[in-house]
């Protein structure tokens, strides 16, 4: 293949990354962003999500996309409960200390991790497409998939881009992000919030985990790297700015699928994590944040 | 408080070292071989809680310390061809050249955004650990041969890989560690670390350079992850890339937790019954990493000063 096609191939690559992360990175942005909590163990929400879409698709064996559907759904809501309850169990009672909650969700990665190495053990699951076919380019196929997967991403980031600017429960959850006391004296309910909030952040975490499982198969341990670059793209774009966060997943999937293609990737991953910690340190409000005062 | 520090300490911490300076003569060997190994990982924990139990900075990053360690020896042994002690020196000034570089950058945050910024510098580390393949064999990695880890003094000489030698040798870092961070949090500087730990602000209204103590800190954090690295390399003769990954940077924390942060003994503790408790829980399961997950939240939840931290609240208030 010579050049042209070449890069044509990694810029889908990428933004098939891009999507997905940007899917993830949300989730974790607006935990980060409404709740103050850094969640070390969103990560395995994606994880999870994944491993349940293998379990659901296993219950209506043969007709891939109906268990797709039901993967979809089932896995979000399980994930969603599973968050829930560990907000009501875990971070409430340490009242969302920074640090403490930290360790907290670091306890809560291992937990989620091993318990499904223990139900599911430590192979890798496939799961089939719900969809078979391929788009044919004068160069190479592309699997058609892959094309859902950005599709149902772009759904899922619109949805929650509704839901945050243009509907009620989108301004209760603002309002708190604003000014926590402010909208308790109000009567906002703000515990409800921030449990539905750490419940919705972890579905969109799944729900990625479940785009990606027919391309990448269901695997105990693949929670961590999804959580670096959810990381990765939370600071470039400016802790807690959702806009920030879509710019930067682009940006950081772009050119990972880009660099990836053409050069080694532990290099581009030792360059963008220094990068960030860099950003961290030196420019704390993110590259495309605005400054906080 | 002066620099000075009672004789009870003393007398608390020799009788320690004295009890498992005498436990090699009745351990039988799969113990004797196990206390060696804890040892030298719990001076990893003393080093780990000078920064987070006296200078209150929580490091996601430790591993990185302890890598450049175990590195810095085992690299130096196995290619350049340096005895022992060149690698254990090697492996200190590796460990030392890091948290300078690292704490110069690091130090500029504090809280959550340290943490995080720790977490990706030693994410970094792991990633140039399996990028220099070549060198490391990444996750694979090396082991040590028994003829490089000859040490000849005079004409007495003796291997390190020698159970006597390996248990002896693990007890005189624990010892140096133990009691390097027994003068350190009583001595002057000792006092400001925790008056820095307790309230930034008002330590820097006070006069003192807040940034330096923390640097201090994070460099003695350091450097004794890196002696324990290195020492484990020679000891134990494996080095490979899983002592960089997040794991070992999150173990510390657990053991110092467990034990008590805060507290010079609670490191050791802490990393006895964690050690024990992963070694007979991993007969039974795979999934003994989930003991690591359970009693980091329980820790957080129900004890958060530790086993000797809420000893030293309760009962023995003297307890350093």
């Amino acid at each position: 293949m010579s050049f042209g096609p070449h890069l044509l191939l990694a810029l889908l690559e990428g933004t098939v990354t891009a999507f997905v992360l940007a899917l993830t990175a949300l989730g974790l942005s607006l935990v980060f962003g409404v709740m103050r909590v850094v969640n070390v163990a969103h990560g395995e929400f994606f994880m999870l999500g994944a491993v349940l879409a293998w379990a659901f698709s296993n219950m209506v064996p043969g007709i891939p996309a109906l268990g797709f559907l039901l993967a979809l759904v089932g896995s979000a809501l399980v994930v969603g409960g599973v968050a829930f309850a560990a907000d009501r169990l875990i971070l409430r009672r340490l009242n969302y200390a920074p640090e403490a909650t930290i360790v907290a969700t670091i306890g809560l990665l291992y937990i989620i991790q091993q318990v499904v190495l223990t139900v599911y053990g430590p192979n890798a699951h496939p799961v089939v497409p719900p969809i078979n076919f391929r788009v044919v380019f004068p160069w190479f196929g592309y699997s058609g998939y892959k094309l859902v997967v950005i599709g149902a991403s772009a759904a899922m980031l619109a949805g929650t881009w509704y839901m945050l600017t243009r509907t009620r429960i989108g301004l209760v959850m603002r309002a708190t992000q604003f000014d926590r006391e402010t909208a308790q004296s109000f009567g906002i309910p703000v515990d409800r919030v921030y449990s539905a909030v750490f419940a919705l952040g972890a579905m969109l975490a799944a729900v990625a985990g479940v785009l990606v499982v027919p391309i990448q198969q269901a695997h105990y341990l693949m929670g961590l790297e999804p959580l670096l670059l959810s990381f990765i793209v939370v600071i470039l774009g400016g802790l807690g700015s959702l806009r920030g966060t879509l710019v930067a997943a682009f940006v950081i999937g772009i050119s990972d699928g880009v660099i990836s293609v053409f050069y080694s990737p532990t290099l581009a991953k030792i360059i963008a994590t220094l990068f960030v910690a860099l950003v961290l340190v030196f420019r704390s409000e993110g590259l495309f944040g605005e400054k906080r005062q | 408080m002066t620099g000075v520090t009672p004789w009870r300490d003393w007398l608390l911490h020799l009788g320690v070292i004295a009890l498992l300076f005498g436990l090699q003569f009745v351990l039988p060997p799969y113990h004797y071989s196990n206390l060696s190994k804890i040892m030298v990982m719990a001076s990893f924990a003393i080093g780990y809680n000078v920064l987070l139990g006296y200078s209150g900075l929580l490091s996601l990053g430790h591993a990185m310390f302890f890598a450049a360690g175990l590195y810095g020896a085992g690299l130096t042994v196995y290619h350049l061809g340096f005895d022992p002690l060149s690698g254990f020196l090697a492996g200190l000034a590796a460990g030392l050249c890091l948290s300078i570089v690292i704490g110069m950058v690091a130090l500029r945050t504090s809280g959550v955004s340290f943490m995080i910024v720790t977490l990706m510098f030693a994410q970094a580390g792991y990633l140039l650990i399996l990028y220099f393949g070549e060198f490391t064999r990444g996750d694979e990695g090396f082991v040590l041969k028994e003829n490089l880890l000859r040490v000849v003094i005079g004409d007495w000489g003796f291997n390190l890989i020698e159970p006597v030698a390996r248990f002896n040798l693990a007890l005189l870092l624990f010892a140096v560690c133990l009691f390097g961070s027994l003068v350190l949090v009583r001595s002057a500087v000792g006092r400001v670390l925790i008056a820095v730990r307790e309230n930034e602000q008002r330590t820097t209204m006070l006069g003192y350079h807040a940034f330096l103590y923390k640097l201090l800190a994070l460099v003695i954090s350091g450097t004794m992850s890196g002696a324990a690295g290195a020492t484990y390399a020679l000891l134990f003769t494996y080095v490979g890339a899983t002592f960089g990954a997040i794991q070992y940077s999150i173990l510390p924390l657990l053991w110092v937790l467990l034990g008590g942060a805060g507290t010079t003994l609670g490191p050791l503790l802490g990393t006895i019954l964690m050690f024990y408790l992963v070694d007979v829980s991993s007969g039974e399961t795979s999934s003994y990493m989930l003991l690591v997950g359970a009693a980091l939240v329980i820790l957080v939840l129900w004890a958060p000063k530790g086993i000797l931290g809420t000893l030293r609240e309760k009962k023995v208030p003297w307890l350093p």
